[in-house]
């Protein structure tokens, strides 16, 4: 039974030749408005250098929509379904995840599912339960094409302070060094995964929150994590009164000698932005014992987008193993591929294998085990709560 | 007559038609209608929310102590420096880059300045021996000081400019001599004498500052306190939360922002009376006493903010230009043209979109201001232009910018260059007219009529005549029309849709970005652009116009 | 070619009686008239009133015929009335020339009969070979001569002189004053001069109005 269902899988993800011809003869000429959180400038670079590629091999633009908050493409989408408008919409693929994804898909506002029929996705496990299968616990359904791996990662300032272990170690560290640690705004997604990291690691029965929380489940489950940062807070830069605004401007501060910490989606943003001279020599990624929280970036289609092809030919573009190597590369993004080594040829294997390395790049058994994200309801309530709580 | 009518109105409509309408929707919404969201339901519900959001009190103090202090303490310098200024008018000249260089590149230099890293702090560190950032709060501080200080280095130097402007209208120096004749000290005749004649003409603009500084969204983002922020950077952050239904409370705030404005401008006026009835107390004991102390204050803060102005200047270019620069070195450790020889990467065609949208929309706010000043011409009668002018000027951006997107989506003009170019008009088109009226309706009457004596037609009088004896004012209120364009940041981003991406836009975006080197360079362009439209408006007159002694601009010799 | 003003009164914005009793006044061609009286009376308005220049708000009645039109419902620059201001008004962005040509009537045709007819005018002014100059370096009295050559080339049917020498010095007044009233004759078109300086008055050796 088991092996009918692979077998299944597999003549679905193997699309029919033809029809992705098609797809490329309609996507020629085609530009395409890529909406993407534009606060890293690497991966504005990185988006860029994949246009400059899909039009050349393909004919199909990219012009990128930096987006400050990705719910900003997901209020477009909603205001154009409002205003009747359900074809030729302003947005042609968003880079989501979580949260956003669930609202889009929950109103029926994605097109898809259309993952199966990408060439490159014969190289990405996508079996259920795969990481590349689950957003925030929500199966993905073929609704959003996978692209890059994010997992929670700290970084210290090695020539100041010693990472802590656990997260609950963190109050004592901020005792030792008060002021020199903060977290961005959890209205912001980091400031929202650093309490959600916590809450993984301190709420006693971390499988409620795998599912929608009740009254009973969110109390129960945060009355640790508030007592863990009511300790750790009165320590906090600027005595907890105040937070930046997102990672970016954390990773300045920690640059600039004013905090000790900082936090990142991305394992090799350390090493990279050593490379970039963002970061002192000293950097380096840990993360607590007991694994950090994980997920994958995914890109998907609005159900009105104007270039549904183009998009498709973009979202598959970033799955070949040649642009998922590039994108791995330190000097360029540094991002993990969301690929499945096993699937890759010796060619693209090899790609991997040759890029470069740095004393602040961590290896796969650093980064420990990756924590399943709660359910997106969690993170929505945490973040409410925690504006009720400390803003004065 | 009638083509003169109908410019008028077009005018009137064009730039009033969609700040009314962005109220009335976002009035709608703030009552829970705006069925665009499904919301159908009126009631005072969106009220509610509003004011049960974490930290709203907090973020109105706030906008009242920005907005008040800002205000005030750039009146109070600006009338202290008003005197000196009107003496030595040469230092205009040097004020003008401060008045060109958009709102967010003044901030972004000021925050890489005043930061607990800034500049500042990394020349105090070798003396003071640290090795790391204080842990002060000087940006983003919780009471708003870095913001009103921001404020002021903008707000100050149009306030001397109107001033010195207002003074021509004022007998300065023959007051002045009868004052000390009586033996009162300049100081005294300046504040006693001068003063009270000074401020009903520069009390518009005075208006406009407090509007403004209560409502400024960009530079608060930059220099504001962000747990919570002030009042209207709080109702951006509605405008674009995740969850759409949060437009409602946040068309609340807008109205709530509204009324503080207009509120704000009622009190003023009314603490003006009451200063005036003081001031009358004050003159009539008779006291001659030397104001030494005021204008020691005032140098101390017009020198303070010539410092702090040309080092935030300063470090953004050093910024722009710096590889490696880690605290606490006075001067980057590396340099590198990295990111200015790559325009391709993002700035160049950021530039290309921003000096296209202030061409296009500096042209037709010129086209629509000469229109108007002609139609008026040939109408024969003059219209108070206070009542157009205050419409965007003095009412919040955000309390109209959402509804007026919107508007235009309903009527069929969807979000892109074309709604970002007519948002950008609302601004550009009065600063262009006001800029344009004054030396337009100073042109001596006499050479229309000789030209009209002559036999030429109202054509041949305004092509022949007017526009070539007005170039250089002409070309100043473009310049100036280019100036408020490139800065402009929430129309761009309210009526953009996110695909009109500016150097200002990007520039406030990059200030909450890990590089400050490419924020850097955003800012300098930022800045360069509008210095090079001033610029070319001072050069291109003087080369068509070389040998021609007589032109002053068409004012009365 | 007669200038005719019946019954005329002008009122000033707001007020209820005319500025001056009606006035009524025949000027043959040649002829120039003068209308005398002391500042403030109104003559500069009259002046505005022929001219087509009177500012918004004033009320006149009467008529003012040139060669039978009746002028008073024509625009400024179809009465072919031409005015010597006080001041002389050369465009301050023109050449000399150009200020010249801006007048030259657009009957005359050609780039070379145009040009010729400037530099002839400028002869006539003693002003050869400064076509060129800017406006802002002539004198006083070169000022006054181009603006009545500019005047003249627009050949006006009658020419209206509002205080043109009050602001010369006493030497240069006299000899520009003949050259202004010499051509004046010459051109035989009918001219009403106002001035407050009974000399003036007796130069233009017209008939003399009291205001």
């Amino acid at each position: 039974m088991r092996l009918l269902l692979t077998a299944l899988a597999l003549t679905a993800a193997t699309p029919a030749l033809a029809d992705w011809q098609a797809t490329l003869d309609a996507a020629r000429g085609q530009t395409i408005y890529f909406n993407a959180w534009g606060g890293d400038q690497r991966t504005n670079d990185f988006i860029a250098w994949v246009g400059q590629q899909t039009e050349a091999r393909y004919g199909v633009k990219v012009e990128q929509v930096k987006l400050t908050d990705t719910a900003e493409a997901v209020s477009r989408v909603i205001a154009e379904k409002a205003a009747g408008k359900d074809t030729g919409g302003s947005v042609d693929l968003i880079w989501i995840n979580g949260p956003n994804f669930l609202a889009m898909q929950q109103a029926g506002l994605l097109h898809g599912p259309f993952v199966a029929d990408l060439p490159n996705a014969r190289f990405v496990d996508l079996s259920a339960g795969a990481p590349a299968s689950l957003d925030f616990t929500v199966p993905v359904e073929g609704m959003e094409s996978p692209w890059r791996l994010a997992k929670f990662v700290f970084v210290h300032d090695s020539a100041r302070v010693d990472p802590p272990e656990t997260m609950a170690d963190f109050v004592g560290l901020a005792t030792a060094h008060p002021g020199r640690m903060t977290h961005p705004n959890p209205a912001n997604f980091m400031g929202a995964t650093f309490l959600k990291q916590a809450l993984v690691e301190l709420a006693l029965d971390p499988a409620v929150l795998q599912s929608e929380p009740t009254e009973e489940s969110y109390s129960a489950a945060t009355a640790p994590l508030w007592a863990w940062y009511d300790a750790l807070r009165p320590h906090l830069w600027r005595a907890g009164e105040s937070f930046p605004e997102n990672e970016s401007v954390q990773a300045q501060m920690l640059n600039d000698g004013e905090v000790d910490i900082a936090m990142f989606f991305d394992p090799a943003a350390a090493a990279s932005m050593i490379e970039q001279g963002l970061l002192p020599e000293t950097a380096r990624v840990f993360v607590p014992k007991g694994g950090s929280l994980g997920n994958v970036s995914f890109v998907a289609i609005p159900y009105n987008a104007a270039h549904k092809e183009g998009a498709k030919v973009v979202a598959d573009f970033l799955l070949e193993p040649a642009t998922q190597a590039r994108m791995q590369d330190i000097t360029v993004l540094g991002s993990f591929s969301v690929l499945d080594p096993a699937r890759l040829d010796g060619a693209a294997r090899a790609a991997f294998d040759a890029l470069p390395t740095a004393p602040a790049l961590p290896t796969l058994e650093d980064l420990g085990p990756t924590l399943a994200e709660p359910h997106p309801a969690w993170m929505t309530r945490l973040t409410a709560d925690w504006a009720a709580r400390y803003t004065k | 007559m009638i083509g003169a009518r109908v410019i008028r109105g077009l005018v009137v409509l064009g730039i009033g038609g969609p700040i009314l309408a962005g109220l009335a929707v976002t009035l709608a919404a703030a009552f829970g209608w705006l069925p665009a969201i499904g919301a159908r339901e009126p009631g005072l519900d969106p009220w509610r929310q509003a004011m049960a959001l974490p930290g709203v009190a907090t973020s109105l103090r706030l906008t009242l102590v920005t907005g008040f202090g800002a205000a005030a303490a750039s009146l109070a310098l600006a009338l202290a420096l008003g005197l000196w200024t009107a003496r030595h008018p040469g230092v205009l000249r040097w004020l003008s880059p401060l008045l060109a260089v958009p709102h967010a590149a003044l901030a972004i230099g000021l925050a890489f300045l005043i930061a607990p890293s800034g500049w500042i702090a990394r020349g105090l560190s070798g003396p003071l021996g640290w090795t790391q950032p204080p842990d002060l709060a000087t940006v983003g501080d919780p009471w708003g000081f870095a913001l009103i200080l921001g404020l002021m280095m903008k707000e100050v130097p149009f306030l001397l400019l109107v001033i010195v402007a207002a003074l021509s209208r004022v007998p300065v120096a023959a007051q002045m001599a009868a004052g000390r004749a009586l033996g009162y000290g300049a100081g005294a005749v300046w504040a006693k004498v001068i003063v009270p004649q000074l401020y009903p003409l520069i009390r518009l603009p005075v208006f406009v500052v407090l509007a403004f500084s209560m409502s400024v969204v960009d530079m608060a983002l930059i220099l504001g306190p962000s747990h919570p922020p002030t009042l209207a950077v709080a109702i951006l952050r509605g405008f674009s939360a995740p969850d759409p239904a949060m437009i409602l409370p946040a068309s609340a705030l807008a109205m709530l922002q509204a009324g503080i404005v207009a509120g704000g401008v009622a009190s003023w006026w009314l603490a003006e009376r009451a200063l005036a009835v003081a001031g009358r107390l004050w003159l009539r004991r008779g006291g001659r006493g030397g104001a030494g102390p005021v204008w020691a204050i005032a140098a101390v803060g017009g020198g303070t903010g010539l410092v702090l102005a040309v080092g935030s200047l300063s470090v953004l270019a050093i910024w722009s230009l710096a590889w490696r620069w880690r605290f606490p070195q006075a001067l980057p450790e590396s340099w590198s043209l990295r990111i200015w020889a790559a325009p391709g990467q993002g700035w160049g065609g950021d530039a290309l979109v921003t000096l296209g949208l202030g061409l296009v929309a500096a042209a037709l706010a010129l086209a629509l201001a000469i229109a108007w000043l002609e139609a008026e011409d040939r109408l024969g009668r003059r219209t108070p232009l206070a009542a157009l002018v205050a419409l965007p000027l003095l009412v919040p951006q955000i309390a109209f910018l959402h509804g007026v997107n919107v508007a235009f989506l309903r009527a069929g003009l969807p979000p892109g260059f074309a709604a970002v170019v007519w948002a950008h008009l609302l601004f550009v088109f009065p600063y262009v007219l006001l800029a344009l009226a004054g030396p337009w309706r100073a042109l001596d009457a006499g050479l229309i009529r000789s030209a009209a004596s002559l036999g030429a037609g109202p054509a041949r009088r305004l092509a022949g005549v007017k526009l070539p004896i007005l170039l250089r004012p002409i070309l100043t209120a473009a310049a100036i029309g280019f100036a408020v364009s490139v800065a402009q940041y929430l129309p761009t981003l309210f009526l953009g849709g996110g695909r009109v991406v500016t150097l200002t836009t990007e520039a406030v975006a990059l200030s909450s970005a890990s590089d400050r080197r490419v924020a850097a360079v955003y800012a300098v362009l930022q800045g360069a652009l509008p210095l090079l439209a001033f610029g070319a408006a001072i050069t291109l007159p003087a080369l068509v116009q070389r040998n021609r002694a007589g032109l002053t601009g068409g004012l009365i010799r | 070619m007669t200038l005719i003003l019946q019954d005329v009164t002008v009122t000033a914005p707001g007020a209820s009686a005319p500025l001056f009793a009606p006035l009524s006044l025949t000027v043959p061609p040649g002829v120039v008239a003068a209308v005398m009286g002391p500042s403030g009376v109104g003559k500069s308005t009259l002046l505005d009133l022929i001219g087509g220049h009177l500012g918004r708000g004033f009320r006149a009645t009467g008529r003012v015929t040139l060669d039978g039109r009746d002028l008073l419902p024509l625009p400024a620059e179809a009465r072919r009335v031409g005015v010597l201001f006080q001041d002389a008004h050369l465009f301050p962005h023109l050449s000399v020339g150009d200020n010249l040509a801006f007048g030259l009537s657009a009957q005359v045709r050609g780039r070379t009969a145009r040009r010729a007819a400037v530099e002839q005018a400028l002869d006539r002014a003693g002003l050869s070979g400064m076509a060129r100059r800017d406006p802002a370096t002539l004198s006083g009295g070169q000022r006054a001569r181009a603006a009545l050559m500019r005047t003249l080339l627009a050949r006006p049917r009658a020419i209206l002189l509002d205080e043109p020498f009050s602001r010369l010095d006493a030497a240069l007044r006299a000899e520009i004053r003949a050259f202004v009233l010499d051509h004046i004759r010459a051109e035989a078109i009918p001219a009403l001069l106002v001035t407050h300086d009974p000399e003036d008055a007796r130069a233009a050796a017209g008939p003399i109005v009291p205001l």
